[in-house]
C-alpha cells in the first residue's frame, strides 16, 4: 500500500513526537523518500516546534519570580497555616 | 521546563505542613513557569496572568493538606491554576459573549499545511534576532483558544499528554488532535514567513548561494 501526501499530513505530528505504529512510519519514511513536498512540510513543522519551545520565545515578565515569593511570604506572616 | 522530582515533593509537603512553611518556596519553584503560561494562554493578558499566578500559589499553599499525590504535584497545581483562570473567564463572560464558542471544539476548519518544496532549518541561534520571536509569539497568540492552550502545554512547557490532559481537564485524544491541528496552523503560518531566517551561505562572485 502506497500512502498519499494528505495521509502523510494527518500523521505529521505525531509523526514528530514518535507516536506512529511501525508499520505506518516505514510507510511515511517511503514516502518521504521521494516526496520533496511532505519532506518540507515535515521539515518546516518540526523546525517550527523546535523553535518555540526555546525559552526565548515565551520569557517570563521581568521580576516575576520575585514579585510572587514576596506576596507567598506575606500570606505566609498573615496566616497561620 | 524543570523536570519533577516526586520524591523531593513529598519530602517537601511533609515538612511544610509539619511547620517548615518556607520550603513552599521551594516546592512552587519549578511550577512557576508553567502556572504562568497556562494562565497566559487562558487570560491573555500578562498583568492579569500574573495576578492569577499569585492567586494559584496562594491557593496551592492553602490547600496542600488537600494534594495526595494520586497525580504528579505539578498536575494538581495546574489543575488548580486552570479553575483560578476560568473562574476569571467566566466573570468576564458576561461582556464577551463569543468567547464560550471559542472555547468548544471545533470539528471544521482547514488544516492543510503550507506547501513548500524545499525548507531550510532555521537554527535556534537566529532566536538573537529579536523579531524572529516576536512572529513566533503572535503566531501562538492568534490560534484559536483550544489548540493554544494545548501548543502552550505540550510544545512550550514541554508537558507529556497525559500531564497535559489532566491539566486542561480533556482526554488524552483531544490533547492529540488538538496539538496535531495547532502545529499544522502554525506550520501553515510561520513556514512562508520564516524562510527569510534561513542561514544563506554567500556565492563567491553572484548574490545568493543555493
Amino acid at each position: 500500500m502506497r500512502i498519499d501526501c494528505k495521509h502523510v499530513w494527518e500523521h505529521i505530528s505525531a509523526y514528530i513526537d514518535s507516536e506512529v505504529a511501525e508499520d505506518l512510519r516505514s510507510e511515511i519514511d517511503r514516502h518521504l523518500e521521494t516526496c520533496e513536498i511532505c519532506s518540507a512540510v515535515l521539515d518546516s513543522t518540526r523546525n517550527v516546534v523546535v523553535l518555540m519551545a526555546d525559552e526565548r520565545v515565551f520569557e517570563l515578565p521581568a521580576g516575576y519570580s520575585a514579585r510572587l515569593h514576596r506576596r507567598l511570604d506575606t500570606e505566609m506572616a498573615n496566616k497561620e497555616c | 521546563m524543570t523536570a519533577p522530582n516526586p520524591e523531593f515533593e513529598a519530602d517537601c509537603i511533609r515538612r511544610i505542613l509539619a511547620g517548615e512553611k518556607q520550603l513552599f518556596h521551594d516546592l512552587i519553584r519549578p511550577c512557576e513557569r508553567s502556572i504562568y503560561f497556562l494562565l497566559f494562554t487562558l487570560l491573555r493578558n500578562q498583568a492579569e496572568a500574573e495576578d492569577a499566578a499569585q492567586e494559584t500559589t496562594i491557593k496551592v499553599f492553602r490547600n496542600l493538606h488537600l494534594f495526595r499525590g494520586e497525580s504528579q504535584f505539578r498536575t494538581w497545581v495546574l489543575s488548580i491554576a486552570r479553575n483560578e483562570g476560568l473562574g476569571r473567564i467566566r466573570k468576564a463572560e458576561s461582556r464577551r459573549e463569543d468567547s464560550l464558542e471559542e472555547l468548544t471544539e471545533g470539528q471544521s476548519g482547514d488544516f492543510t499545511p503550507a506547501v513548500l518544496t524545499s525548507w531550510s532549518e532555521i537554527p535556534a541561534a537566529a532566536l538573537e534576532r529579536k523579531e524572529l520571536g516576536a512572529i513566533l509569539r503572535k503566531a501562538v497568540e492568534g490560534l484559536p483558544e483550544i489548540y493554544r492552550n494545548v501548543v502552550m502545554l505540550r510544545d512550550i512547557e514541554e508537558m507529556d499528554v497525559r500531564e497535559t490532559a489532566v491539566a486542561l481537564g480533556i482526554s488524552e485524544g483531544a490533547v492529540k488532535v488538538r496539538l496535531h491541528r495547532a502545529r499544522a496552523l502554525l506550520q501553515r503560518d510561520l513556514a512562508p514567513r520564516l524562510k527569510g531566517f534561513a542561514p544563506k551561505k554567500r556565492g563567491k562572485f553572484f548574490g545568493w548561494g543555493a
